[in-house]
């Protein structure tokens, strides 16, 4: 967001949440690729954290560069 | 209050999964980061206008998410998932002809008379339309409203945080609650927004591997509805209109009039048109398009949620290997109820780091609810109760005061209520019963006031009360006497859902009939004293200039054909 040309855009504050997030879900995804969790999952041969934190990592990524607020001003 | 790590570690017998050190993480990094946000815009939240309004200043798209967002609270993530569950697709029409409709008629009709009047507030058009009487009678409604669904938001994440973690409950409704009282406190509706925006992203991100998964798991939708089919033989859970025809031929208990006429017409658009929850995000825009726009996105959202709350519902039929029953039957039985489905759900399929980006996309929800309606109610307390009836004449730095301190106040007030909704077997119910006491009366006063310009202010003030009242009269007639649900719905074979239906639609009618009557019998205002506030006397600034794609109607048009085909794909 861009209202206010003092204001940090959300899209930023989002943008580093996910990138954290992402790095946290698909580091966590590939742990459990060689030390499989205790509790059953259905589905775990997909193994959708590696991939789901793919994609948060790549979305905050996008959001980090593209609404920088250096980059903004 | 016990410690934070002694509730931590506390595990209740009854839990489905237990964290791990990543889940953890993550869910304590999502409130480092709304708190952070909360002290970020304190300092740039210095007068009425920045706390109350965002300063006027959002763009369409931030809007429409956080129009939206402020209405993804519990009610949307657990209790749809449930009524999916227990009523299966019939719980869409809540989604869809329960809120397309009446978001474009918000964006396309209402909001250049919300917007021109530069009211702060719905019960701030309705002093300048009728008068103070017809102000006070909605802000106090509305502050009692607003207090009892906070109160409900925060019940709910207590419970899943019960059901799927075994947290104590009362822990998780204080450390939930505080936390978005400081925030909201510092920053105000900037504050709320800016969190709901960012609270919006992560429900979707967190809830949408239980649809993508289940439909792997169940063949697609093809799959899933067939095992439905096959768990519960006799049953349609998978069609929206083709039971409606009678009240015998749905898990509902409800004939589509009700859907369409109290459903579709009166509570959606009551809820959607004038509860100030979620229009007093649109005000914030910044101009008259972006706020027609907003609620344009915002509904194109909306015809999406349904992927991530209601398929997860249907999926829990389709593919859960226990049968889930209604709160009163575990209470007596054990096993598990509707509500939990979708924190079941989400433990069926997410492993460490997905559990708690899931678990965080929950409190998310929650969060966001509880905070529009926190900062709702700061407005309309500050604004509409005690400004206009105890404190006429102060500066605008002791509004913004008062503003912060209610916001506190209303936290704690909306704790108290938390404790009360306990109390309540159903929460659906309870919130249906809510909406129909103040809401659908409320939309026909705001509806006659914006369109018709002979409504008086006495008979906008005897309108909304008479209605009001006449609400609260049918529901306390049908505690008291069980017989009287068939007169109300004119069906012996209604259910519940069907007397909240038709009870909106009754005192909605109560109330159009006393406001019109009265408007005649009264002296009108003159034309003068409407322009900007009613239809006829005021000039709606035109967008022919524009091209097409950037006119909010042509955008109206698309989502509304869209609305269209899908209810009959899934007729």
């Amino acid at each position: 967001m861009s209202e206010h040309k003092h204001f940090i855009s959300i899209w930023f504050f989002i943008g580093m949440l996910l990138t954290v997030y992402g790095v946290l879900i698909m580091g966590a995804g590939i742990y459990n690729l060689f030390q499989p969790p205790a509790r059953d999952i259905a589905m775990a041969h997909l193994h959708a954290g590696i991939w789901w934190g793919a994609l948060l990592l790549v979305l905050g990524g996008f959001y980090v560069y593209h609404f920088y607020p250096k980059k903004e001003e | 209050m016990p410690t934070l790590m002694s509730f931590l570690l506390q595990t209740a017998p009854a839990r489905l999964v237990s964290l791990s050190t990543v889940d953890l993480l993550i869910i304590g990094i999502y409130f480092l980061m709304v708190l952070a946000i909360g002290f970020y815009l304190k300092n740039r939240t210095k007068t009425g206008e920045d706390f109350f309004l965002a300063g006027r200043e959002m763009t369409a798209w931030v809007a429409g998410l956080s129009f939206l967002a402020a209405n993804l609270g519990s009610l949307e993530l657990m209790g749809w998932a449930a009524a999916a569950y227990q009523y299966g697709i019939l719980a869409t029409h809540w989604y869809w002809v329960g809120a397309i409709p009446a978001m474009l008629f918000l964006a396309i009709v209402m909001m250049p008379f919300y917007y021109i009047s530069k009211t702060h507030s719905v019960p701030g058009f309705l002093k300048l339309r009728f008068g103070e009487p017809a102000r006070a009678v909605s802000a106090i409604s509305f502050g009692f409203m607003t207090v009892l669904m906070s109160g409900i938001n925060m019940y709910s994440m207590a419970l899943v945080m019960k059901v799927v973690l075994g947290w104590d409950i009362h822990f998780s409704i204080w450390v939930s609650s505080l936390t978005v009282a400081v925030y909201v406190a510092l920053g105000g509706l900037l504050s709320a927004i800016f969190n709901e925006v960012l609270q919006f992203v992560l429900i979707w991100l967190g809830a949408l591997l239980i649809p993508i998964l289940g439909l792997v798991e169940a063949g697609g939708w093809d799959g899933m509805v067939a095992r439905i089919a096959r768990n519960f033989p006799g049953q349609d859970y998978t069609h929206l209109w083709r039971t409606m025809g009678s009240f015998t031929d749905n898990p509902m208990g409800i004939h589509w009039t009700g859907i369409v006429l109290g459903l579709g017409w009166v509570i959606s658009f009551g809820y959607w048109t004038t509860d100030f929850l979620v229009v007093q995000r649109v005000l914030a825009a910044k101009d008259l398009r972006a706020a027609k726009l907003a609620p344009i996105i915002g509904a194109s959202f909306k015809m999406m949620v349904p992927f991530i709350v209601i398929l997860p519902g249907l999926l829990g039929l389709a593919l859960l290997p226990i049968q889930l029953t209604g709160e009163s039957q575990v209470a007596a039985n054990g096993g598990h109820s509707y509500n939990e489905v979708l924190p079941l759900m989400l433990a069926r399929y997410c492993g460490p780091g997905l559990l708690g980006l899931g678990i965080t996309a929950l409190i998310a929800g929650f969060m966001s609810g509880m905070a529009g309606n926190v900062s709702a109610f700061a407005t309309v307390w500050t604004y509409d109760i005690y400004r206009a009836l105890i404190r006429k004449e102060a500066s605008d730095a002791h509004y913004v005061k008062m503003g912060r301190w209610c916001t506190i106040l209303g936290v704690l007030v909306s704790i108290g209520t938390a404790y009360l909704v306990m109390q309540f077997l159903s929460i659906m119910d309870y919130v249906q019963a809510l909406f129909s006491f103040f809401i659908a009366p409320l939309f026909g006063t705001v509806l006659l006031g914006m369109l018709w310009k002979r409504a008086t202010p006495a008979g906008g003030f005897w309108g909304l009360l008479a209605g009001t009242v006449s609400s609260i009269g049918m529901w306390a007639w049908v505690r008291v006497d069980p017989g009287a649900l068939a007169r109300i719905a004119l069906s012996s074979h209604a259910k519940d859902m069907a007397e909240n239906m038709y009870r909106a639609l009754w005192s909605w009618i109560v109330c159009v009939v006393v406001t019109v009557v009265v408007s005649l019998l009264t002296k009108p205002k003159p034309e003068k004293d409407l322009v900007g506030l009613v239809y006829g006397v005021t000039d709606v600034p035109s967008e022919a200039h524009l091209p097409l794609y950037q006119r909010p109607a042509f955008w109206a048009g698309v989502v509304a054909v869209v609305f269209v085909v899908l209810n009959v794909i899934f007729w």
